[in-house]
């Protein structure tokens, strides 16, 4: 088979990979993309955008029946799960039919099949390209950047089997609403799933082996969470761990132990969502000098691996597993590879984490704990959206906002937010930690009235004691 | 009509500076080129002048007040013949500096007694003095034009620190410094102390401790004035970027030593010629003769320079600084030897205006005077050539055939190789010993 040869391969077209291989291209390179299953990866198609796509649904629903607060009655609302499966798949298709366009557009040549490094000549790396067994290309480069993604995590005794214990791709596409949930594992993925079942009425159970939620959030807010959701009838186990899973026809029952003592439920599902690991597997690593540590390939601050002419970027190369930061890494990647000035390396501190659960949590920097442990006298603000007019008249008064700012430089350490649309908030104070903003261009900061922003104003205010509403 | 003296703009990139003080009180008259005030910067302390005789009828900043902008009107002269009245018309806002805004002129009043004037015209008052602070310093500290680009974090945590951040190397996006290079250089300590308060000329700031080497005996750290960074910098940057070659010259001077006392008796102690002097002119007319020599090195090609703007080294507290005589070829020996005196009283009193150090097109540094025989100078760019001159002393010679004792001075040219090759530099030192050694040739 004749090799076709590029300047830069890219393995995996999901949102570190796709976005690589189009910068790639705007630089002047003659790129590839090699992609198994679908351009835009599981973010685009399992994950990011289908799961906002439902818990967009869990929120108009929830509304509605809070209508009568705002003055409309309604009546008869009921939730046709069909539908919300349907409406979430066509906004990913949409979106990935978007990707391949792009692609295209910036002429990157899109390999439809299975990637895998296949040595190489001198100064080059190739790689073979399988589709269902068949070998359809050979490409050659003389830089393969991996971004081959990762998977729900399995735990011995905790197996996903796709109809009663489900991961996120089937709890992405119920075919019927099951009555009870049993959610394990309360990060981005587990919560946001409990979320969106607990509002559409399921009953819902999270266990937790730490001993609170959202475990990467700042204390106070996984408190704040774990409050909220209470309040909304879901069941919250923390410091507690599934022990064993014993599958029924159409039922689960799982032992839980916590503190020494067991307790048995029985749920109709259970949603696995206790980490991820790398897709490192049948990529041909084996043999060349990338590294794979517990599952994730290691790299250096500019993704190089350790087999020259090979680099990995995004959720391979481990946490934060968040698509923009595999973006992010896609574009330092390809920069330095083209030689590029002005490249520098990602700063994980300042990747902002979200999650889309009703409050909806947002986060950047650093805990106040880890702050502390870090050996910072912190000063710390806080704004309740109590406090807030906007929040006020969008009938959403419940929510923190928080900053940790070092007492002595000023530097802003972390910021930590829940309530209504935080996530949309969170990039305010992004941009303030990469300029390396102190409290007092915060305080000079004009905020706009009425918006929930004022409150990342006031939160900074308080953390000097000058807070205005509170 | 009143005039407006506007703070000025000291340096191409400033944009406030602190009124340090009045020498003039208001009511006080003052002659064109009378030093009125003094404007302290970040970088020197300068002295403004007069542009207008008049009497100073309104001092509108006070002295001590910092941060005032750059064209704000900072006193108001009355023209002879005007009183107060005239004051009334006058608009004391600054003038538009951009294409927006800008505070329209005040109306005038209809009832002042005299004929109000329209808005007075704005005169920048000239800067000529500032106290030097290096050789040809092209745009001292951090970066250029003077402007250092860092982050609120990385500034607080520099000041905190004490650091200088002009010594600060970034990092960051467009090299903006962040904090992670303040952090190193905190760590490294390869960033000098800053001064403690905005320093004047080339104050140095208060010694700070550095890190002991083992088995170095104890010391103390003299903490690094602006002027010794920039020598420091622009020194390092001659050795390691300019392809230094060198050519040496004995030149016979007794003929030369026996023109200056012949000029010297004539003038009958209204000027002392030095034997520097004589160089001087030398040097330029030399220049005039092999004008490639004249030069210098840029990516775009290179200059030939159509003046020979001779700077000379002088050595001042705490480094050195080199005024320029300008056009030296076409000036008297008289001219030339008042010129240097003035120059470099005024350098040692750290007087001299960047017009006054800046824009030389060739160096001399004399060491003569100290008994040194001969050395190499390190060329002071962008000049190409810089010409080291030892000391005139007693030599054997030999002269046709038999020994002989002449005064001899060696000379050694330094030279750019990207602007001068080895022929240009050696017929340029050809005609300069020609000069010196039968220095009739300069009145030529």
């Amino acid at each position: 088979m004749a090799e076709q040869k590029f300047d830069l391969i890219v393995v995996g077209g999901g949102p570190g990979g796709y976005v690589a291989a189009i910068r790639a291209a705007q630089l002047g390179m003659k790129a590839a993309l090699v992609e198994a299953n679908h351009l835009g990866g599981i973010c685009l198609n399992w994950g990011c955008i289908p799961t906002k796509a439902l818990l967009r649904t869990a929120e108009v629903y929830r509304n509605i029946q809070h209508a009568d607060a705002y003055g409309i009655s309604v009546q008869g609302a009921s939730v046709d799960l069909k539908k919300v499966v349907e409406r979430s798949r066509k906004v990913a298709a949409q979106l990935n039919g978007g990707v391949g366009h792009l692609l295209k557009k910036n002429k990157v040549a899109v390999f439809d099949g299975w990637g895998k490094l296949a040595g190489g000549p001198a100064g080059a790396k190739k790689l073979s390209v399988e589709k269902d067994g068949k070998k359809i290309a050979d490409l050659v480069a003389p830089h393969i950047v991996l971004a081959t993604g990762a998977r729900a995590r399995a735990l011995p005794g905790l197996e996903p089997d796709g109809k009663l214990i489900w991961t996120y791709k089937e709890a992405m596409v119920p075919e019927a609403m099951p009555k009870s949930i049993l959610v394990v594992g309360s990060g981005a993925i587990g919560i946001e799933f409990a979320s969106f079942y607990r509002n559409l009425s399921v009953d819902v159970t999270v266990v937790e082996v730490l001993n609170r939620i959202l475990p990467v959030e700042d204390e106070e807010i996984s408190a704040f969470a774990q409050k909220a959701f209470e309040k909304d009838g879901m069941k919250i186990r923390t410091g507690a761990q599934v022990k064993t899973l014993k599958k029924k026809d159409n039922s689960v029952t799982a032992t839980i132990e916590k503190g020494g003592k067991s307790e048995d439920i029985t749920v109709e599902r259970v949603i696995l969502a206790v980490g991820i690991v790398g897709n490192v597997e049948d990529i041909g690593i084996d043999g060349t000098k990338v590294k794979v540590d517990r599952g994730h390939i290691e790299t250096n601050q500019w993704l190089e691996t350790g087999e020259p002419g090979i680099y990995a970027i995004g959720d391979v190369t481990g946490p934060p597993w968040l698509a923009h930061k595999a973006s992010h890494e896609g574009i330092i990647c390809v920069e330095k590879i083209k030689g590029e000035k002005d490249v520098h390396p990602l700063n994980t501190s300042n990747v902002p984490g979200c999650t889309y659960c009703l409050p909806q949590v947002a986060s950047v920097g650093m805990t106040e704990s880890k702050a502390k442990e870090a050996g910072h006298e912190v000063r710390v603000g806080r704004f309740p959206f109590m406090g807030n007019g906007k929040a006020i008249a969008l009938g959403e008064p419940e929510g923190l906002v928080k900053t940790i700012f070092d007492a002595k430089t000023g530097e802003l350490l972390g910021a930590h937010m829940i309530g209504a649309e935080v996530t949309e908030l969170i990039q305010g104070y992004g941009i303030a930690r990469t300029l390396e903003t102190t409290e007092k261009e915060l305080m000079h900061t004009i905020f706009p009235h009425p918006t929930l922003s004022e409150m990342m104003h006031e939160s900074v205010l308080d953390a000097y004691g000058k807070a205005i509403h509170f | 009509m009143p005039v407006k003296i506007l703070m000025p703009a000291l340096s191409p990139t400033m944009t406030e500076g602190k009124l340090a003080k009045w020498l003039v009180g208001e009511g006080e008259e003052v002659n064109s080129g009378d030093v009125i005030a003094e404007i302290e910067t970040d970088k020197a302390t300068m002295e403004v002048e007069a542009v207008e005789e008049g009497k100073l009828a309104k001092i509108l900043v006070p002295e001590g007040t910092e941060g005032v902008a750059v064209n704000n009107v900072i006193a108001v002269l009355l023209e002879e013949g005007e009183d107060d009245a005239a004051l009334d018309g006058v608009d004391v806002s600054a003038p538009p500096t951009g294409g927006n805004g800008g505070t329209p002129p005040a109306s005038s009043e209809p009832s002042a007694p005299a004929p109000t004037a329209p808005s007075a015209p704005a005169r920048q008052p000239t800067v000529p003095t500032a106290p030097a602070a290096a050789p040809q310093p092209a745009a001292a500290g951090g970066g250029q034009g003077g402007r250092i680009i860092a982050s609120p974090l990385a500034r607080r945590m520099a000041s905190q620190a004490g650091i200088d951040l002009s010594g600060v190397n970034g990092t960051g996006p467009n090299g903006r410094i962040v904090k992670a290079d303040v952090e190193a250089a905190i760590a490294g300590g390869t960033s000098a102390p800053a001064a403690a308060a905005p320093a004047p000329s080339a104050a140095t700031a208060a010694p700070t401790t550095a890190e002991k080497l083992p088995f170095e005996p104890e010391f103390e750290l003299e903490a690094l004035s602006t002027m010794r960074k920039t020598i420091a910098r622009r020194l390092t940057e001659s050795k390691q970027q300019v392809p230094h070659f060198y050519l040496s010259v004995d030149c016979e001077i007794d003929e030369l030593l026996a023109l200056r006392k012949t000029l010297n008796d004539k003038g009958d102690g209204a000027y002392k010629l030095s034997v520097n002097d004589l160089v001087i002119k030398a040097a330029a007319i030399a220049l005039r003769r092999v004008p490639k020599a004249n030069a210098s090195w840029t990516d775009e090609g290179v200059k030939l320079y159509k003046s020979a703007d001779i700077a000379v080294a002088v050595a001042i507290e705490g480094g050195l600084i080199t005024p320029v005589v300008r056009q030296a070829d076409n000036k008297g020996l008289e001219a030339i030897s008042g010129e240097m005196k003035e120059l470099s009283t005024r350098a040692r009193e750290g007087k001299l205006g960047p017009e006054e150090y800046q824009g030389g097109t060739f160096s001399i540094s004399n060491l003569g005077m100290y008994g040194v025989k001969e050395f190499s100078a390190v060329i002071n760019p962008p000049q190409a050539c810089i010409l080291a001159v030892g000391a005139g002393e007693q030599r054997p010679v030999v002269k046709d055939g038999a020994l002989a004792v002449a005064t001899v001075m060696t000379c050694t040219l330094s030279v750019d190789h990207r602007a001068v090759d080895g022929a240009i530099g050696a017929e340029y030192l050809g005609a300069f010993k020609t000069l010196i050694e039968d220095p009739l040739n300069m009145l030529l």
